[in-house]
């Protein structure tokens, strides 16, 4: 018993050690935004007497267009998120239930692209958006998004679809129901944590993008958070207070979403595979 | 009353689901009719994402391809000539392209092991039956993860701020490890120790939720067993869990190579490569020839050269992809 007592203390010791190292630098970063008139690098006293208040982020959040920035990256992201689950449904049941010559082919292609770095594409995908007359438009960048990444989220989703049983299909068959009957009332309503996933990974990635909106988007007025922060750290550099209530306001959303769906959360369809062996 | 032509088409759809009517009444269409037929149903569904794919990401990765043998000019009407191999003899005599590879290199064998260890150490932790606020844990890992790169990266450029009132300076001087602060981003070695420190904190978190849920897909009956025959403890964990764990060990690890080899916010966003580009990558010297320096082809080849190594590593992982049931 009192080996038992003492192997407790040994397990939580670690992790809460581990607790230590992940979230203490989130928490000197909200201590940081309470200080104010930071215009050099706050001592680590300062930083940890400093009381809480919310100055900074008022003062932030009128500051060079942050509100506009915000609602900016909402639109991109939230229409980019749509897309993108929707696309990568309708592509993903396309994958399971058909059967049609070149599939494997096709299958195949998609696979071998996504051990490609996508970096290599980065510019000739510039030069498409440019071809189609869409560079400094949200067009460029829902098109980029949503079709850059359909084949990231087939994948994902149809390691979820291909858990949906077959005898389901029938009972529609019967009533009449063609292929979208099945589509709208059998695969979506039976996959809702894995479409709700691909949904949180759709928004929390377009939402903190940077590289591809830096060469797409040209018109301050529609810049997206991310590159309005980095816009805002090099005129702020060394007020940190500044910085980091920016970057607090633009990490919220992601971190709220998270927090609030995690326990609906879902492994990707890879380990299902994978631990299946 | 049901339409006739849908009926049809889900008659046809029946072979799909239940092998044993394979055998269509009508005598034998012809091969090429039958897939015809096939493609026009799965056409509404297929050809968006098809289209998508095919027009942003395979045709520019064939693209780059092309590119990377080419002098090319991004210019409406400007030529673009056909340069052979010249793209990629730049590349080895490029002092910056061996920086990169090196880091490159440096990066993944020294954040995957880590990476590796602590991800399966604290999964097997926060998986033992007495450990209480499971869910809290693995959320607090997770977070990371869930943060933004550029705000992550401004938090590191902070907490390793040059000087006595950088948090980690600070905390090391209090401790007595140094004597002097060190100004970690402007030398070659300290900038990268915290890059590879940036890649681990932001990324162990995936590796903690992935052999977490691993851990609890063992079957409980293995460790009853297990006990039965004596073993507990420790020797439950070398005989069920470490076999058990296999399969998905492969994966994690071919995760975290190709995670660590495409390096490029980390470095992009703490140092830009600097000291004198000592710390530069491949990803973020491709970018950087790209859309900086407006070296296409040189920046196509980079990344040709990139995408076959990687290839070449996760070829292993691919064909276990690969053997995965269509149907």
């Amino acid at each position: 018993m009192k080996g038992n007592i003492f192997a407790k203390i040994i397990v939580y010791a670690f992790l809460i050690l581990g607790l230590v190292v992940f979230i203490t630098p989130f928490i000197y970063m909200v201590m940081t935004t309470f200080i104010g008139d930071a215009y050099s690098l706050p001592r680590p006293n300062e930083v940890f007497t400093a009381v809480p208040n919310l100055d900074n982020y008022e003062t932030v959040w009128n500051k060079n267009n942050f509100f506009r920035y915000f609602m900016n990256s909402l639109l991109v992201a939230g229409v980019a998120t749509v897309g993108s689950v929707f696309l990568g449904a309708l592509t993903a049941y396309s994958f399971v239930r058909f059967t049609f010559p070149g599939k494997e082919l096709l299958f195949r292609v998609f696979l071998f692209t996504m051990m490609i770095p996508l970096v290599l594409a980065i510019v000739p995908q510039f030069t498409v958006i440019k071809n189609l007359g869409l560079v400094n438009t949200y067009w460029g960048l829902w098109l980029l998004y949503i079709g850059g990444g359909v084949v990231g989220s087939t994948f994902f989703l149809r390691g979820f679809f291909e858990t949906v049983p077959k005898e389901l299909e029938e009972s529609i068959l019967m009533d009449g129901g063609g292929n979208w009957t099945i589509f709208r009332r059998i695969y979506l309503p039976l996959s809702k944590p894995a479409l709700g996933t691909m949904a949180i990974f759709a928004f929390s990635g377009t939402w903190d993008e940077y590289f591809v909106a830096l060469t797409i988007i040209k018109d301050e007025a529609m810049r997206t958070l991310p590159i309005a922060l980095m816009m805002f750290q090099g005129k702020y550099a060394s007020n940190w207070s500044w910085i980091f209530a920016a970057s607090i306001i633009a990490i919220l959303p992601v971190i709220i979403i998270y927090i609030v769906f995690q326990k609906k959360f879902v492994q990707s369809g890879h380990t299902d595979g994978a631990v299946k062996g | 009353m049901l339409p006739k032509v849908k009926n049809e088409s889900d008659h046809n759809q029946q072979p799909v689901m239940t092998p044993k009517q394979k055998e269509p009444k009508k005598p034998k269409p012809s091969k090429f009719m039958k897939g015809l037929k096939q493609w026009m149903q799965v056409f509404p569904f297929l050809f968006l994402g098809l289209t998508g794919a095919s027009v942003f990401v395979i045709y520019p990765l064939i693209k780059g391809i092309v590119m990377s043998f080419q002098d090319y000019n991004i210019m409406p009407g400007a030529e673009s000539p056909f340069v052979g191999l010249e793209n990629y003899a730049k590349a080895f005599s490029d002092p910056a392209f061996r920086y990169a590879v090196r880091n490159t290199f440096l990066n993944t064998v020294v954040t995957v092991p880590i990476n590796w260890f602590l991800g399966l150490f604290f999964a097997v932790l926060i998986n033992i039956q007495f450990v209480k606020y499971k869910i809290t844990f693995r959320t607090l890992y997770y977070l990371p993860i869930i943060t933004s790169w550029i705000v992550v990266a401004f938090l590191f450029r902070y907490l390793f701020a040059d000087g006595d009132n950088g948090l980690i300076n600070y905390l090391l001087v209090q401790v007595g490890i140094i004597e002097e602060p060190i100004s970690w981003l402007q030398n070659q070695w300290t900038a990268m120790i915290v890059i590879w420190l940036f890649h681990i904190w932001k990324t162990v978190g995936w590796t903690v939720v992935i052999y977490l849920a691993a851990l609890q897909g063992i079957p409980k009956e293995l460790y009853e067993a297990a006990s039965i025959d004596g073993a507990n403890g420790l020797k439950a964990f070398r005989f069920v869990t470490i076999p058990m764990l296999g399969p998905i060990t492969a994966f994690v690890i071919i995760n975290l190579v190709m995670g660590a080899f495409n390096i490029f916010p980390q470095v992009y966003f703490i140092t830009n490569g600097g000291p004198m580009g000592q710390t530069e990558v491949l990803q973020s010297m491709i970018y950087k020839q790209a859309f900086n320096n407006f070296n296409f082809g040189y920046s196509s080849a980079l990344g040709v050269m990139m995408g076959l190594t990687i290839f070449l590593i996760t070829l292993t992982q691919q064909k276990k992809l690969g053997k995965q049931r269509f149907m």
